[in-house]
């Protein structure tokens, strides 16, 4: 067996609310170490107020041959965005 | 600059040309700076590069923190020690970010650092000079950490994703170190005449291993054209090395210390300082191993980590251990 510390994948969220961000990784035996080491290594400029830490096996992803199929349909449909529409000046704020 | 020397693992720029399908798509995504991103496709000259570049910039900030914490005893008041605990932590998490995005590239962090210690994997060669005084902490801070940062903004540019947003997680954080360091010498520049003798001595000595750190002149430097085409490296060490004197010059005016070198001097044509050659068959001899401090360092770093196996070991052992017994109880 490994001898290595398992990886983990570090999310801190900032001080205004926002969602957690993935921020980094680091090496640690066990959760409760990885969030200790994470606030040593991630939180020392009052980067954070919360911590999450999974580790990295745990994480599924795309696949980079999937982008096309994944991301390009949303491309062609620029009337999902709100500047799509032309609303005369008239009408005001909207 | 803390990686030096990076030898490209291939020799020669392919023409379009000559590449496959595959490598010019990944050349056209390069030039368009697009990041490249772990699991896309690489080449694999590409990919090795990197983990020789990305490895060795994370030894240097790992060995680096020795000629410092040499200092954290012996700073001259509490707040000092403070402020270069707070540098020296800095730079262990500077370290950890760039093996994280080595590791990325499939190499594990174990066997980087194994590397390391076989002798088989280079740091800067910086960090094999001695820190005898006070002032030269001050030196190290503002003139070291302030070529690597010249070096680290430029890569903040870097074509591979995960080395891109280290560098600018570093140059965020390195901008203090710079910064401690120039006060710390301020203050003995302006102190007393012993004080100012001595920041003298320490700007003397490590100006010339200062812009070493670049690596040799473009001249001489026959592992660049691959990685500049590839955006490994995106500015030539002559490049950087003009960088950081101009900068520095000025700064080192403003102590009302003398320059290091008698061969600086404006150049109004060129809109640049001249400034002597460092002595390069040092330079060589220090990668070599034969600097002053090569064996300290290395000797240093393997007994931190022989020392630490237990305390890996057991921390391991245990969350073992904790994770069988929690899946036994449900």
């Amino acid at each position: 067996m490994s001898n290595e510390w398992p990886l983990w994948e570090v999310f801190i969220r900032g001080q205004h609310g926002l969602s957690h961000r993935h921020v980094g990784s680091l090496h640690a035996p066990d959760a409760e170490m990885a969030i200790k080491n994470a606030r040593d290594v991630y939180t020392r400029r009052n980067e954070g107020v919360s911590i999450w830490v999974v580790e990295a096996r745990h994480i599924a992803a795309t696949a980079p041959g999937e982008k096309g199929p994944l991301f390009e349909p949303s491309e062609s449909k620029v009337y999902r965005h709100p500047t799509f529409f032309d609303i005369p000046e008239e009408v005001g704020h909207m | 600059m803390y990686a030096q020397m990076i030898k490209t693992a291939r020799s020669g720029v392919k023409t379009r040309e000559e590449m496959t399908e595959q490598e010019r798509e990944f050349q056209d995504k390069i030039d368009n700076d697009i990041k490249i991103e772990p699991r896309d496709w690489m080449p694999d000259d590409y990919r090795a590069t990197l983990i020789r570049q990305i490895g060795q910039h994370a030894h240097s900030e790992v060995v680096g923190q020795l000629p410092e914490g040499n200092w954290i005893t012996r700073a001259p008041t509490l707040e000092r020690k403070a402020i270069l605990l707070a540098k020296v932590q800095d730079e262990a998490g500077h370290g950890l970010y760039l093996y994280s995005a080595a590791e990325t590239l499939g190499e594990s962090r174990d066997e980087l650092i194994r590397l390391l210690h076989e002798g088989r994997m280079k740091y800067s060669s910086i960090f094999n000079y001695p820190t005898l005084n006070w002032a030269d902490i001050g030196a190290v801070g503002w003139l070291v950490d302030g070529a690597a940062i010249v070096n680290q903004v430029a890569l903040q540019r870097t074509s591979y994703g995960p080395y891109s947003r280290a560098m600018i997680r570093i140059c965020k954080e390195e901008s203090f170190h710079a910064r401690q360091g120039y006060h710390a010498i301020m203050k003995m520049a302006f102190g007393t005449p012993e004080q100012k003798r001595q920041a003298q001595d320490a700007v003397n000595r490590l100006w010339f291993p200062a812009i070493m750190m670049f690596g040799p002149n473009d001249s001489a430097s026959t592992h660049s054209e691959q990685s500049m085409a590839w955006k490994i490296k995106v500015k030539s060490n002559d490049e950087l090395r003009q960088q950081f004197v101009d900068q520095t010059v000025p700064q080192i005016e403003y102590l009302g210390l003398d320059l290091p070198d008698p061969g600086i001097k404006w150049n109004e044509e060129r809109g640049h300082y001249d400034f002597s050659d460092p002595d390069w068959s040092e330079f060589f001899d220090v990668i070599k191993g034969n600097g002053p401090c090569n064996v300290d360092r290395m000797t240093a770093r393997r007994k931190a980590w022989d020392d630490g196996q237990w305390v890996r070991d057991g921390l391991l052992e245990h969350a073992r251990k904790k994770a069988a017994r929690k899946v036994a109880a449900e």
